[in-house]
Parts: C-alpha cells; structure tokens; sequence
C-alpha cells in the first residue's frame, strides 16, 4: 500500500446515508480505501454491500455525507470508475460477443453517435489480453464459462482505463480452481497501481488475500488491515452471529 | 418456365398489390429491426400494447375529422411515453403499467365506435389491416418514416445497444440512458403505427417479434440478427402476398402464419439452439468459435 500524504485516498466515503423509498440502507457510513490496494466489503445479506457500490458508482443519490473518489465528488459519467455487477445482473443470453461487452467500457468516452474506433478497439484488445480471454473475443459471450465470464466484466472495467474497479460478487459460484485464478488476476491488477473494491462473501479469502476489509452492516463495524479487524467481536458484531476465527500462519480461516 | 414467371410476376401487374408490396417489404425490414431490441428486452407486451392502445387515437381521429394515421401515431407516442414513465417511477409493476395502458386506449376507441354507427369500415380496417387498400400517400409516408427509425437505430446504435444490454453501467459510463430507453419506446410507437395499416391492431406484434426471434436463433450478434431479421420480414411480407393473392385470402393473416411457420423451422433446425441439431452439434462448438480468425476480430463490428 502506497500512501502518500497529499494523495487522496482511492475512495473516501463520510458519514453517508442512503436508502430507498424512505428506508434507510446506509446509516452513517465513513471509511477509506487507499490507492493501489485490494480491499474486501464483507457483510450479511441485506447490509447495504450493493447499495454502497451504487452510490460509489454515482448511479443512486445518497441522502446525506459524502463520496469522493480520488479527491473528487462523484457523479454518474465518470468513466475512471470500472465496475464488474454481480454475475446474475447480466444478460448472458443477449447476442453480444465478448469483444463487443469489452468495447462497451469505451462507450462512455466516445460520445454520442461516434463508432469506436480503431484505438478503442486496441484498447479492448489489450484489456481482453490482460485477462487470457484474447482468443474468445469472438465467442458470443453466454457460451463462456462463469470464470471466463467474470474475467469479460474485469476486462471491460480495464478497456474504461479505471483506477478504481469495484466488482460485485466477483467470486460467488465458481469453483475453487476459477476462484484461484481470478484472484490471482486481482492481485497483479492491484500490483499495477489499480485499486479493487469487492464484495464478497468469502472471509478467509479477503482474510489471506486482501490488504483491507471493510465491514459492513448499515453502519461500518470496522475498517482496516483484515488481521486487525477480523477478530471474533467484530465478525460476530457484522454478521449478527458467531463466527469462528482460526488464526493461521499462512492462511486464517473463518467460518460458522 | 415462362409459365413461373407469369405466376411469380402477375401480383405485380396490379397497382395496388405493387404499393403493398412496397409498404409490406418497407414495415418487414423496419419491424425487425425494433423488434430485435423488443424481443431482447422482454417488450412483447408494450409491442401488443401500443397498438390495442392507439385505437383511442384512432377513433378520436375519426369523430374530429383528422387523419387517422395520425390519432394513431399521437395515441401510440403517448402511451408509449406514459408506460416509460409510470415503468420508472416503480410504484407499479411495468407490465402492470402496461396492461392499464392498454385496456383504457382500447376501450375508449370502442367506446367511440359505439356511438358512430354507419361509418365503422374504416375503423375496423385498423383492426384488422388492409394492405390491399394502400394509397401512395401512405407508400410515402411509410417510407419516410421508415427511413427515420432506420437512420436513429443507426446513428445511435452503440447508446441504444448498452442501454439495452447493462442499463446500471451504461448510466455510470455517462451515457444518455434515460433518452435512449424513451427513445426506443418512441421508435416502437412509430413502427406499431406504420404496420397498423398493414397487419391490423391485432397481428401487429407478429411482425415485431417473428422475423426477429427466428433470426436470433441463427444468428450471434445483434448487427446479424437485426439485418437476418429484415430479410426473414421480407420475405414473410413478399410470400405472404403471393399467398393472399393465389388462395383469396387475408393478406395480413397470410404474412404472420408465413413468418411464424419460418420461426417454426428456425425452431427446429437452428444449426445451434435447433431443437433436432442440439445433440450432435454440442461435439462440435468448443473447437468452432476459438479457431477462427483470432487476431483479426475486429473486422465485423459495427
């Protein structure tokens, strides 16, 4: 992690509330996720974990406090903010190859009626590259496998030539040979500068892996380095239960 | 020989089966190119809707005198429009929205009508369409309106195509996302009232979502599927008049079961999706789509 005093942090969220149709989601959210670092948002079912990547997108209003990323407010068009949604979300059936999902990241810097051009499609090339997938860029993009296919929305995130990249549920369903690869994809991403954000639902994964947590339910438990935070209190303080902690040397554990 | 081409050419003598094949060929191309986006966002429903719905238009229309075409065309927008915004404020469900739509524009052409008797001919062409009685004006107009759709698909396909695909993302990109979903809807209205003349209030959705579901059987992108879907509505238009013309029968009716027995064959042999090739074409998909042309891919795009 490289923190430099006068750099602003990758995200810094204060005192944000949000929620829909009256109902508070996010109550009183503040924390800070440093440039250049893998960080975890864990929570239980229901804590706010997309609501927060919402308003971080700028795609929902929160009713009060704050988010700048990178020292600036946000607002919906800012095309230096990836964003890989949670595998559900997508359309896998729409006929679309995987080239075509990859160059949609370059959508919001052409402007209106402009076709890509030859540079964009450089670019999504490269980004396609980045993650393996350069030989399938012409498979429609549904006959991938759900690896493959979360390594499409890593991709696309990359061709938007984001800083930060947020991904939603990046590793749910996979099995655990796909889950290794991507998280290895995540961290060479993170040596290159880039800054992850994700959600996840996989504990001992952000506790070995990652370089930050936060915990999330409706408020912010705790945020930090995941050593210090996931300790048997705040889990059970986050996730509303107890849950087992099984400090490692090499990997901890963490579990019902 | 010549006796074919006697056959294939005599519909064509005629003036009116000439203006109707222009205004069948023009509504095919330009009813799968919407209806690509329609039946990919689950819109069959608003594509049944709006046309049932224009019925009010129409029948005001008549009783004030004006052009039916357009009560039908302001009726359509306008409920194309009020379904958009009731869709986005989320308090009702979207097909709920619809579905009230659709019954009070309905209702309120029939309640119309039922006060007018004597001059209901021309109303219930609208039900159920009369290509046969096409006049140049309307060869124009659907023309130029054709080419308007067209040339707005084309022009902002890029914008219409992430709005359609990933709406959250295309919002965060800073894309007009808002204009693009009410602009699709517009541009459904506009087809609706194009092939409401042709096909009728009742068998316009067929045009909409035939021609373009059996493309999407057989095809893998949407620039293919759209431009598939065009021919396929071509030629359910041109075989569907040879049909009307030969057997005596309604011209409408003979276009939709021509594009639905195409759906039908799509349905059952798609190369890919078919029902009878699925089985043996399995083996052969993993090789297929990697082999090919890996470097050059950005050749076909649009």
């Amino acid at each position: 992690m490289s923190s430099e005093p006068t750099q602003p942090p990758a995200v810094d969220v204060s005192h944000l509330r949000a929620g829909y149709n009256g109902q508070p989601v996010l109550d009183d959210v503040t924390f800070t996720v440093e440039k250049g670092c893998l960080a975890g948002l864990v929570g239980p079912n229901g804590s706010g974990k997309s609501t927060l990547i919402r308003v971080i997108m700028g795609l929902m209003k929160p009713w009060s406090g704050g988010v700048e990323v990178s020292g600036t407010a946000v607002k919906a068009g800012r095309t230096s903010i990836g964003y890989a949604p949670q595998s559900e979300l997508v359309d896998w059936s729409f006929p679309v190859t995987v080239q075509d999902v990859v160059l949609m990241g370059r959508y919001g810097k052409i402007g209106l009626i402009r076709r890509p051009g030859p540079e964009d499609r450089d670019i999504a090339l490269r980004s396609l590259e980045r993650v393996g997938l350069a030989e399938f860029s012409q498979r429609r993009v549904g006959e991938l496998s759900g690896g493959q296919q979360r390594r499409v929305l890593i991709a696309r995130a990359l061709a938007q030539e984001a800083d930060l990249i947020l991904l939603d549920e990046p590793l749910a369903g996979l099995d655990a040979a796909a889950q290794h690869d991507l998280l290895r994809l995540l961290e060479d991403l993170r040596k290159e500068e880039r800054t992850l954000f994700v959600a996840t639902h996989d504990l001992s994964c952000v506790a070995s892996d990652f370089d930050h947590a936060v915990l999330l339910n409706k408020r912010v438990v705790a945020f930090g380095r995941p050593k210090d935070v996931f300790t048997a209190d705040l889990l059970s303080e986050t996730f509303e239960r107890h849950l087992l902690v099984l400090p490692g040397g090499e990997r901890t554990l963490v579990g019902p | 020989m010549t006796e074919i081409i006697d056959t294939l050419r005599e519909p064509w003598t005629f003036e009116f089966m000439q203006r109707a094949l222009i205004v069948a060929v023009i509504i095919g191309v330009v009813s799968a190119v919407v209806g690509s986006f329609v039946i990919l966002k689950g819109m069959a429903f608003i594509g049944d809707a709006l046309p049932h719905a224009s019925f009010g238009g129409v029948a005001i229309a008549f009783v004030i005198g004006a052009n039916l075409q357009l009560g039908a065309a302001v009726a359509a927008i306008l409920v194309a429009l009020a379904i958009g915004f009731i869709g986005k404020r989320g308090t009702v469900r979207y097909d709920t929205a619809i579905g009230i739509m659709f019954i009070a524009g309905f209702a309120l052409g029939i309640l119309i009508v039922s006060r007018e008797e004597g001059y209901v001919v021309d109303l219930f062409s609208f039900v159920f369409g009369n290509v046969l009685s096409v006049s140049w004006t309307d060869v124009w107009i659907t023309a130029g309106l054709g080419a308007f759709v067209l040339t707005i698909v084309a022009l902002f396909y890029k914008e219409l195509l992430f709005t359609a695909y990933d709406p959250s993302m295309a919002a965060a990109s800073g894309l007009p996302v808002n204009a693009a979903q009410y602009g699709l809807l517009i541009l459904i209205a506009i087809t609706v009232v194009l092939a409401l003349q042709v096909m009728g209030i009742v068998l316009v959705l067929a045009m909409l979502v035939a021609p373009p579901a059996t493309a999407q059987l057989l095809t893998r992108r949407l620039p293919a599927m759209m431009g598939l879907g065009a021919v396929f509505g071509v030629l359910a238009a041109v075989s569907g008049l040879y049909v009307a013309w030969y057997a005596d029968v309604s011209a409408s009716a003979s276009i939709v079961l021509t594009a639905t027995a195409m759906f039908a064959l799509a349905f059952l042999f798609s190369p890919s999706t078919g029902l009878l090739r699925k089985t043996q074409w399995a083996q052969d998909i993993p090789t297929d789509g990697a082999m090919q042309e890996p470097s050059s891919g950005a050749a076909g795009d649009r």
